[in-house]
């Protein structure tokens, strides 16, 4: 079986998996870090989203063998390094940003990125930035609310009716 | 999913020799491919990466004004590239979603014609070349129907050359769980005319209207459209549109592309 080495969340990991074993089965089957999802497993909903080389990516529609040699991030890494949340996770504390969870590692995932490139993003282009990853339970409103407030901005415009 | 023998070479010529199998399948950004091989709706027992070739990759303009895209660039690159023109940047940005566009490539999308993508839309209406391993390909000759084209077993898109249109506009009536298009209008003028090109809409993949070329070539303006008619015949139906639905929005679409021309 090929043999695999990459960083994931800064540590230098390594393995060996069939040319088929998806990055998101090596990260959560080899690796044990289970805080990314398989919701769809048909690259709509977005729960299995990290980050390779810094570019946001669905880890079930790439193999593991794809990432070798890179740089992985997955929401294990993103806490501050004392524990605490970091500022979009409390911020979706802070705006009940989530209900059930279950999408919100591929959406702090999703939203890291897109402050990345635009740090004072408008309520549409977090809309659109978040096309592929899927809620269930929110609506979405909060999501949005709290992805404008960790980037500093005023959220009473999309405050609810 | 069936496992499968997986070659990650590092140059255009390594491709190629892998590819001579006729086991062999190529691997683009795997937007498309890993998910149909998730369904065993392909089980190739060699897959050839095609990620891992820099000389694929990037955009340039050549002497002559237009643009070349390396078959491996992604829909993310091509988006944020300021040599882009504004047509083809809305389309770009606006396939599949953020993550997928990290991934997908302009060389896969057009090697698979699916009938909904966007890009085959842009290669017609800007009639783009298709430069492969062996040859050059007009792109009035490379779709030919559904997730058909002239490409080999074995031939590669290398680069696309886009001339770059006076004025372009791509307008996309987005399907809105898997964001391809229901029906996307692509127009390009030039000085010699206007190309409109649509794709999402026919059984037969990609198309021209000419119908709406020659009555823009007259008179660039939304009015210009109204007389004209689409048949449903021939037209995709499926549980997200009828085919009158999609003859409709044909129509529709071309008109936002004239109205947004920029």
């Amino acid at each position: 079986m090929p043999n695999v080495k990459m960083t994931v969340n800064g540590k230098a990991v390594s393995g060996s998996v069939e040319s088929r074993t998806l990055l998101v089965d090596f990260i959560r089957n080899d690796l044990h870090l289970t805080g990314t999802h398989v919701g769809c497993d048909t690259s709509q909903c977005g729960a299995c989203a990290i980050h390779v080389d810094g570019k946001l990516v669905k880890s079930c529609t790439m193999f593991t063998i794809e990432a070798n040699e890179s740089e992985v991030a997955t929401i294990e890494g993103q806490a501050n390094n004392d524990g605490s949340l970091n500022f979009i996770q409390q911020a979706f504390k802070d705006h009940h940003g989530l209900q059930c969870g279950f999408c919100t590692p591929g959406m702090v995932m999703a939203a890291l990125d897109l402050l990345k490139i635009n740090s004072k993003p408008s309520e549409l282009e977090i809309r659109e930035h978040l096309e592929g990853n899927i809620c269930r339970c929110t609506g979405y409103h909060n999501i949005v609310k709290a992805i404008l407030a960790a980037s500093g901005q005023d959220t009473s415009s999309i405050a609810a009716e | 999913m069936y496992n499968f023998e997986f070659k990650q070479p590092k140059t255009i010529f390594e491709a190629l020799t892998a590819l001579k199998s006729d086991e062999a399948q190529a691997l683009a950004g795997g937007q498309t491919l890993i998910p149909t091989m998730k369904q065993r709706l392909a089980s190739p027992s060699i897959l050839v990466s095609l990620s891992g070739i820099s000389e694929m990759k990037g955009i340039c303009k050549n002497d002559d004004g237009s643009i070349s895209i390396g078959g491996g660039t992604t829909h993310a690159d091509v988006a944020n590239n300021p040599n882009i023109f504004p047509g083809l940047i809305t389309l770009a940005e606006n396939i599949g979603d953020a993550a997928v566009r990290n991934r997908g490539t302009i060389g896969g999308s057009l090697a698979n014609n699916d009938p909904a993508a966007c890009y085959p839309a842009a290669a017609l209406s800007a009639g783009a070349t298709i430069i492969t391993d062996t040859r050059e390909i007009s792109a009035d000759d490379f779709f030919q129907g559904m997730f058909e084209t002239a490409l080999k077993e074995g031939e590669i898109i290398l680069s696309v050359q886009f001339p770059v249109p006076t004025l372009s506009s791509y307008q996309k009536f987005v399907q809105p769980a898997s964001r391809f298009a229901m029906v996307g209008v692509f127009l390009s003028n030039f000085d010699n005319g206007t190309r409109v090109a649509v794709t999402g809409a026919s059984e037969e993949g990609v198309y021209r209207w000419s119908e709406a070329e020659v009555v823009l070539n007259n008179n660039f303006s939304e009015a210009a459209l109204d007389d004209l008619s689409i048949e449903a015949e021939g037209m995709i139906g499926d549980i997200h549109a009828s085919k009158e639905y999609r003859a409709h929005l044909v129509k529709v679409m071309t008109k936002r592309a004239v109205t947004n021309a920029s």
